[in-house]
């Protein structure tokens, strides 16, 4: 907030130095202290921030973590209960589900970061747009992003998902159909912290001195917005998971062969739930730990950045 | 201000008439339609199909369908679902209740939830009490609901062999039956949303305990309690709201999911279902309405704001 | 059932259906939803025998019917003491006016009729008095008297249709052993006995025997099985999961009975015979060879609802070949090993060693996506790459109407052990088979072949052209051929008593002989 003070104080400041105090108050310097102060001080982050890193690795090291080919079908091996040659048993066709839940946080983690970073930068971009050009296209956009807002979510997923069609080489539908309703969702909140932002007499500086509006949006008005926008990646990319699970669920998400949790939960989970119930147990827990991991770490990292933001 | 409120008012049109077009274009974009799925399987001849395709409506160009629907909604005429061929009233009225009841029961239980734990999180922050109950409450919105339903059932049915009732009792007929049928999705549904409204008490309040007239309570001396309760808390209330209403407009059919695992027969199931039947007419209305109750409980939340909040004044 | 146990009348029966119905009117639908909740409101001319469901018995017939010499005339005479719910006596008006509707809907009045076909033999339906109706035919036809039994067929009033031929969509009112007693939209449909039905059991008591059924709409399998779990519900007439089955019995020891059939459904594998390099037979017979359905029945049937290895008619069913001649098909014998060695060297014949596609299959768990996964993995071992390409319903099966996709897994369901029936998806595709063959092929000889066997009147012979069929579409042309079989498997409280398990969850549903035991 240094900066923005700054600016009144001295509104005939030059478009450069503003930019130069933001660099320097972005620094690598400042980076690392941030973080530092981020471990010590918020342990939940922390444990988020670790989950996530596990996440990450798991994904990364999938063939070498995993015992078995997780599409691999052994028909001798029916719906074994978990034993040390398979940790967390097997499914219906005999096939390794700890494999299946190694290998299925890739396909957690591709939909959650595509769909949440393609969603929020969309949201980004439409609400600085928004804030910047303000009047008529802001209208436009700020009633398009209602229409979408106050749309029911299923409807938006079941349509792509149904438009597009789903299936093993589909799953990039299946983040479109995730991807829509997050767009309004930010780009409401960014629109209200970058109004604040274009009112900025050094903005308006740089208009009057016929800078590029483009160039404006992307060095001035993005990266004051860039908090919030941070903040929602993480929050999404949560609720991102979920999503897929649920419509893995519903019939409209991933499908077998494909290891996924959300599919995991829905055929084989549900059916043999108590004949079998690490089926359930083990895709479950792993979508509720690892939304966990990104809810704890967001949370944490809104307070960090900003705790007076409230982005429900 | 009443410029503010009809100014508010008109804006919902151009919303609505919004998402009845993308509802249109979306449904007519979707593959596959009613007459191929009521025959699904069975080895239905051509013609068959073609002839109750035109009995439909479906053979009419998009236009005509278009503005045949906007006349009749225009006489506030919902039309007839495609897949029974009875009204969208009758469709919708028995559902509605259900619907209503689950989010209230929900909301609810989310906010006897969130509230109390909110504020000791807020009041004790930084402590262990603080960090247990976030990791409590961040763990709702981790868990998908609906897993956290098929658990609740699976205990319940394997501890006790009792597992909620199939069928929906309306309250008025036999309340404790019809509690029995919501208790458990309510409490799966709550759970999740009770996360929201925690944090945003436990972040209003900390910023509430932070101003000065409570720093001035508290200097006078009176009891901790006392300033966070006639204080803090009471001033806090506002955003959490906001936030409880706008879950609650969303709760009303949002809940497919779980309303599929509880076998509840309300307004989220019935559009899942419609759309899958690709029923044009029911997914429309059912959208449009949805889409009016979220405008319309915003709205109200902001009319709220302004009534209980004199510092806010709209232009 | 005990042999010998005498019904006790009275009680109310819950059972699960797993869809709602849509219209109410059975001559238009096809959904077994429909026949659950509403079927015990009508009656029918003929229905299947409830305890021995291969065989037709009279049902608002007075007796068998009766064949002129040239056997182009069918009279059936009718009972003279069925009076429908609203009191009126039920005469050959409306029957006739039931079966004009069925044969000759009035498109212009908005009916439609999606088994008009199968009646195409007739030309005119007569009441030549008051209880006796007549069937005029085109020529003479073996499989018409039996498809006067189709449970699709509900006598409607004449009078009601003549006030609005569609009326039956949104109303009931039948001459069936229920009446209707009201329905929750999504939730619940209701009927109470009818204390005016007609049927009476072999001691003369009057059926039907329950005071009332309640049909609980549970779209959930899992809801469905906590439902007879805890006692809410006392049977689903479609089927269980055996998983589903072992839970219940698990969970119910003393109070479940089980009752399990071979089942006139099947999943097709359909090459799309217009698309590279489908329209070679030996890619079409590798396809097939590559499957060991024999490991795989054992292996899926522990599973999910498919069981048994057959051509194109039942397994053990009445028109079923021998196992031992069975096994002589391509894809259908029991050296697995042997079979995949064949159907590689087959493929790379073709020249398509390293063959990939689109799988497209329906959404659906049980038993489309096990099935798929099945065949996906038996590809593999060949070198087949098939890309699972999973629909809704609607865009699947207009997908297959329009022939865009290359492998699919289709299905049938029927209600009747009949080649007719079974071998519909294999008319020409450009012909007969319109609609209805998604391999898209035209085959003339295969078309004279099922239409020889249609209207051969010698069961062995009619048996023997069956089978050459089989061989000729499943390995010498190899255009679509079946997976596995379905198994229908009924977990139901044991107090359920006098429904017998069929080949189908189609007929056998008016609820007339069924009761309750009491404790």
């Amino acid at each position: 907030m240094t900066q923005v003070s700054d600016a009144r104080a001295r509104p005939d400041e030059s478009e450069e130095l503003a930019k130069r105090r933001y660099l320097e108050s972005t620094g690598r310097r400042r980076f690392v202290r941030f973080w530092g102060d981020f471990v010590r001080r918020r342990p939940l982050g922390t444990a988020g921030a670790v989950l996530i890193l596990i996440m990450l690795l798991a994904a990364a090291f999938a063939d070498v973590v995993a015992p078995y080919d997780p599409t691999a079908i052994n028909f001798v091996d029916l719906l074994k209960p978990p034993a040390p040659d398979h940790l967390l048993g097997t499914d219906n066709f005999g096939r390794d589900v700890f494999s299946r839940v190694i290998f299925g946080s890739r396909t957690a983690l591709l939909v959650g970061f595509t769909a949440s970073s393609v969603g929020c930068t969309l949201g980004l971009v439409l609400g600085v747009l928004g804030a910047y050009l303000g009047g008529r296209a802001d209208q436009v956009i700020q009633r398009l992003m209602d229409v979408l807002l106050s749309f029911p979510l299923i409807v938006i997923a079941i349509a792509v998902v149904a438009a597009l069609g789903t299936g093993e080489d589909k799953i990039a539908n299946v983040i479109a159909a995730i991807t829509v309703p997050i767009i309004p969702r930010v780009a409401r909140v960014v629109r209200s912290s970058a109004l604040s932002v274009v009112q900025m007499p050094y903005i308006e500086a740089a208009r009057s001195v016929g800078t590029d509006a483009v160039r404006i949006m992307l060095w001035h008005v993005a990266p004051n917005v860039f908090a919030p926008y941070l903040i929602m990646l993480t929050a999404f990319l949560g609720q991102a998971i979920l999503l897929e699970a649920s419509l893995s669920f519903l019939g409209l998400g991933v499908f077998e062969p494909t290891p996924s949790w959300g599919l995991m939960l829905r055929g084989a989970g549900m059916q043999f739930l108590e004949r079998a119930p690490w089926l359930a147990i083990a895709p479950g827990v792993a979508i509720s730990m690892a939304v966990f991991g990104f809810n704890l770490f967001g949370d944490s990292l809104r307070d960090a950045l900003d705790p007076r933001l409230r982005t429900a | 201000m009443r410029r503010y409120i009809v100014g508010r008012l008109l804006l919902m049109i151009p919303t609505l008439i919004g998402v009845a077009i993308l509802t249109f274009v979306i449904m007519r974009a979707v593959p596959g339609d009613i007459v191929e799925l009521r025959y699904a399987g069975s080895n239905v001849p051509q013609n068959v199909i073609d002839q109750e395709r035109h009995l439909l409506g479906l053979d009419k160009p998009l236009w005509a369908q278009f503005t045949d629907w906007m006349t009749s909604i225009s006489r506030l005429d919902l039309g007839q679902s495609l897949w029974t061929g009875h009204s969208v009233i009758e469709e919708v009225q028995g559902r509605m209740p259900l619907s209503i009841e689950l989010a209230l029961l929900a909301t609810l239980f989310a906010v006897v939830l969130a509230i109390p734990l909110g504020v000791v999180a807020a009041v004790k922050q930084d402590t262990w009490i603080d960090y247990a109950i976030r990791v409590f409450s961040i763990g709702g919105l981790a868990m998908p609901s609906f897993w956290i339903g098929i658990m609740m059932v699976l205990i319940t049915l394997t501890f006790w062999g009792w597992a909620p009732p199939v069928v929906f009792t309306p309250l008025f007929d036999d309340p404790v039956a019809n509690l029995a049928g919501l208790i458990l999705p309510a409490i799966a549904v709550g759970y999740r949303y009770s996360a929201v409204s925690m944090r945003m008490t436990r972040s209003t309040v900390l910023e509430v305990l932070r101003e000065d007239y409570v720093r001035t309570a508290r200097a006078k001396g009176l009891r901790e309690t006392l300033v966070v309760v006639r204080h803090a808390l009471r001033n806090a209330l506002l955003p959490v709201v906001t936030v409880v209403s706008l879950e609650f407009a969303f709760l009303i059919g949002g809940l497919v999911v779980t309303e599929q695992v509880f076998n509840l027969n309300g307004i989220g199931k019935l559009l899942v279902d419609a759309v899958a039947h690709r029923d044009y007419t029911l997914v429309q209305a059912l959208v449009l309405l949805l889409a009016s109750v979220f405008v319309l409980v915003n709205f109200v939340v902001d009319m709220v704001y302004v009534v209980l909040d004199p510092r806010i004044r709209y232009s | 059932m005990a042999v010998g146990e005498r019904p006790v009348a009275g009680g109310t029966l819950t059972f699960i259906v797993n869809a709602e119905p849509p219209s109410y009117d059975g001559h238009r639908e096809t959904t077994f939803a429909l026949l659950h909740p509403i079927a015990p409101h009508y009656s029918l001319l003929y229905k299947f025998d409830p305890n021995e469901l291969t065989k037709v018995i009279p049902d608002v017939a007075a007796e068998m019917p009766q064949a002129s010499a040239d056997k182009m005339t069918i009279t059936v005479k009718l009972r003279q003491d069925v009076k429908f719910h609203d009191g009126t006596p039920m005469t050959s008006e409306d029957v006739k006016a039931t079966y004009d509707k069925i044969i000759f809907p009035d498109a212009a009045k908005g009916v439609t009729s999606p088994r008009a076909g199968a009646y195409a033999v007739v030309s005119a339906v007569n009441a030549p008095d008051k209880y006796t109706i007549e069937f005029k035919l085109k020529y003479p036809s073996a499989s018409f008297q039996t498809n006067l039994a189709s449970p699709w067929n509900f006598i409607y009033s004449a009078a009601k249709l003549k006030t609005d031929p569609r009326w039956y969509e949104k109303n009931i009112m039948g001459t069936g052993p229920f009446t209707f007693d009201g329905n929750t939209k999504g939730q619940d449909w209701k009927g109470k006995k009818n204390p005016d039905y007609f049927g009476k059991d072999k001691d003369g008591n009057k059926l039907p025997y329950l005071d009332a059924y309640k049909a609980l709409i549970i779209t959930d399998a899992n809801a469905g099985v906590t439902a007879i779990r805890s006692k809410q519900a006392m049977i689903e007439f479609r089927g269980f999961t055996p998983s589903q089955r072992d839970d219940l019995s698990r969970a119910l020891p003393n109070d479940l009975a089980i009752q399990e059939a071979p089942w006139i459904c099947v999943n097709y594998v359909v090459p799309n015979s217009q698309k590279k390099p489908f329209d070679d037979p030996r890619v079409r017979r590798a396809l097939s060879l590559a499957v060991d359905r024999w490991a795989g029945g054992e292996a899926l049937s522990r599973t999910t609802i498919v069981k048994d290895v057959g051509g194109l008619m039942r397994p053990k069913g009445p028109f079923a070949q021998s196992d031992t001649e069975l096994v002589k098909i391509a894809g259908f014998g029991k050296d697995g090993k042997a079979n995949k060695e064949a159907a590689k060297a087959l493929l790379a014949a073709a020249g398509v060693p390293n063959l990939s596609f689109k799988f497209l299959n329906r959404n659906i768990t049980t038993p489309y996506e096990p099935v798929a996964v099945f065949l996906i993995n038996e590809w593999k071992q060949v070198g087949i790459t098939a890309t699972h390409d999973v629909k809704e319903t609607s865009p699947y099966q207009a997908d297959l109407r329009a022939g865009n996709f290359e492998v699919a897994l289709d299905f049938n369901c029927d209600f009747l052990d009949e080649p007719d029936l079974q071998l519909a998806k294999f008319w020409s595709a450009s012909k007969a088979g319109k609609g209805l063959n998604f391999a898209y092929y035209d085959d003339t000889k295969l078309d004279g072949m099922i239409d020889a066997q249609s209207r051969e009147t010698d069961p062995a012979k009619r048996l023997q052209a069956v089978a050459a069929i089989e061989k000729y579409a499943m390995d010498e042309m190899a255009y679509q051929y079946p997976v596995l079989w379905w198994y229908r498997i009924i977990p139901y409280l044991s107090a359920v008593r006098g429904w017998k398990i069929g080949s189908n969850h189609y007929t056998n549903q008016d609820l007339a002989t069924v009761w309750l035991a009491k404790k």
